[in-house]
């Protein structure tokens, strides 16, 4: 990790005062951070704090104030629980899937193999999948155009995707090949440990931003959460 | 011989509506919007009443008082920010209640249901062409459209205008419900909409199947109903919808899960 923060100091990303207001009410309020190349970042908060709004605006597909600066070329959104909703609309296979991106046969039959999948998943109805074939599947949708930004929204926490690894690992294992800037939302506190470089705090605003060491205080846990919280630092 | 030319128009007309707005239909169970057709369709009503009694199309009337509802209820969602269901409920219930004031009597049968019986070749052919129009229009935008029904915000992250796509497609349904309502009047157009497209997902395993099967089962249904109509004293509108709630039935039985 401390390589690649010497290696790249450039910046993916950079946010400064960003409010978001929506039906009058302030979502999220004078929000502020960078994120440097090739680092994961995750967003921190209890429900209702506005990690999913946050990540939006960064998209650019709701209205906001302030400034959200990216220096990136490919950048690649995965709402993994809206899209498990709605995966039953439509009787939709793998191959289909892919097809909405544009992505032929092959190119999606290298793609299922990099998460572990078999070919044949390709003729598959996705309603048809088991919960850990659909997020192994969503991780290599997301991946197919090789972004290198990805905004990874909410993911099951921890989920057994088989074996004993969980979509945050095969997630880190692409990090690790490709040096992908990722952001990801998460309630999950021990994925942070897990999987970051830095650490934002949210719940409306911003209460803390670093590294996990740094940002995640007991007292910035109080106040983030409102109540107090018991967590082990994992090694990474 | 008259009553045969007569009877080969309407097949050919109400197969190829029935098969474009089944294809529609697809898209609008994708983005659950089927009953937005039975609403839309009753919308018309004051522009199929101004058509039967100044003599013009009835299509032309539909289509015109849909655009026009669609800016009103548009521009009502501007000024008050009420929920678009709402608003849609008020404009199209005030306009069945306006047109009722001026249907006349005998028309109203025609207004509902529909009328087939007087077709000229010239409104046939006008009505291939817009059905085939649509059918190409809908193909072209079939997959933009899927995916925003999958995640209206991840496809905007992939850079799909989303509003124009949409756009288009409200066009085409507009388009659709205006042709729709010369086979089965005002009252069923729902039901052109949604029926194939649910026969077809019962029957497809992939988007494909989904799609064309929606386009087969509704041009089946106006087939069938064309002949029940022809052999038996019943109207054509209701005889295609029956003909397509029985399609479903059978979609049902022989329903395929993998």
């Amino acid at each position: 990790m401390q390589m690649i923060k010497n290696k790249k100091k450039d910046i993916a990303l950079s946010v400064r005062n960003l409010t978001v207001e929506l039906n009058g009410q302030k979502i999220i309020e004078n929000v502020s951070f960078e994120l440097k190349r090739g680092e994961t970042m995750v967003v921190l908060g209890p429900n209702g704090a506005g990690k999913s709004t946050l990540l939006k605006a960064l998209l650019n597909i709701i209205p906001y104030t302030g400034e959200v600066e990216w220096s990136i070329e490919n950048l690649s959104y995965l709402p993994p629980k809206e899209l498990m909703e709605r995966k039953e609309i439509l009787p939709l296979t793998v191959g289909d899937f892919y097809s909405l991106k544009q992505i032929g046969k092959k190119k999606a039959y290298e793609s299922l193999k990099s998460v572990g999948l078999e070919p044949e998943v390709y003729m598959r109805r996705v309603a048809h999948l088991s919960t850990g074939q659909f997020q192994r599947l969503l991780i290599a949708w997301a991946l197919v155009d090789d972004p290198d930004t990805l905004l990874f929204d909410e993911p099951t926490s921890g989920i057994d995707i088989g074996g004993t690894e969980t979509i945050y690992s095969l997630l880190h294992n692409f990090w690790q090949k490709s040096n992908m800037t990722i952001i990801l939302v998460t309630h999950d506190l021990s994925v942070v440990w897990e999987h970051a470089d830095n650490v934002l705090c949210l719940n409306k605003r911003g209460i803390c931003y670093g590294t996990p060491m740094e940002a995640l205080t007991t007292k910035n846990l109080k106040e983030l959460y409102g109540v107090g919280v018991k967590y082990y630092k994992h090694a990474r | 011989m008259i009553l045969s030319e007569k009877l080969i128009l309407a097949l050919a007309m109400t197969t190829a509506i029935g098969a474009v707005a089944g294809y529609l239909g697809t898209l609008m169970l994708s983005k659950r919007m089927s009953l937005v057709g039975g609403p839309l369709g009753h919308l018309t009503l004051p522009g199929i009443t101004l058509a039967l009694i100044y003599g013009f199309d009835v299509s032309i009337g539909a289509f015109l008082v849909l655009i026009l509802a669609i800016i009103l209820i548009w521009v009502f969602e501007k000024r008050t920010k009420l929920p678009l269901e709402t608003l849609t409920a008020i404009v199209f219930s005030s306009s069945v209640a306006v047109a009722f004031l001026f249907l006349p009597h005998e028309e109203i049968e025609i207004a509902l249901i529909g009328d087939i019986s007087q077709l000229s070749l010239a409104t046939t052919l006008v009505s291939l062409l817009i059905s085939a129009a649509v059918f190409l229009l809908v193909n072209k935008i079939y997959k933009r459209i899927v995916f925003i029904a999958v995640s209206e915000d991840l496809a905007k992250s992939e850079e799909i205008d989303v509003d124009k796509y949409n756009l288009i497609y409200l066009f085409a349904v507009a388009l659709v419900i205006g042709l729709g309502i010369r086979i089965v009047g005002s009252l069923l157009t729902a039901a052109i909409v949604s029926i194939p497209a649910a026969t077809s997902k019962n029957l497809s395993v992939n988007m494909r199947q989904y799609a064309y099967g929606g386009a087969v089962a509704g041009g089946l249904a106006a087939i069938a109903g064309i002949v029940v109509y022809s052999l038996f004293p019943i109207p054509a509108g209701p005889a295609i919808i029956i003909s397509s709630a029985v399609l479903f039935l059978l979609s049902m039985i022989f329903r395929r899960k993998t």
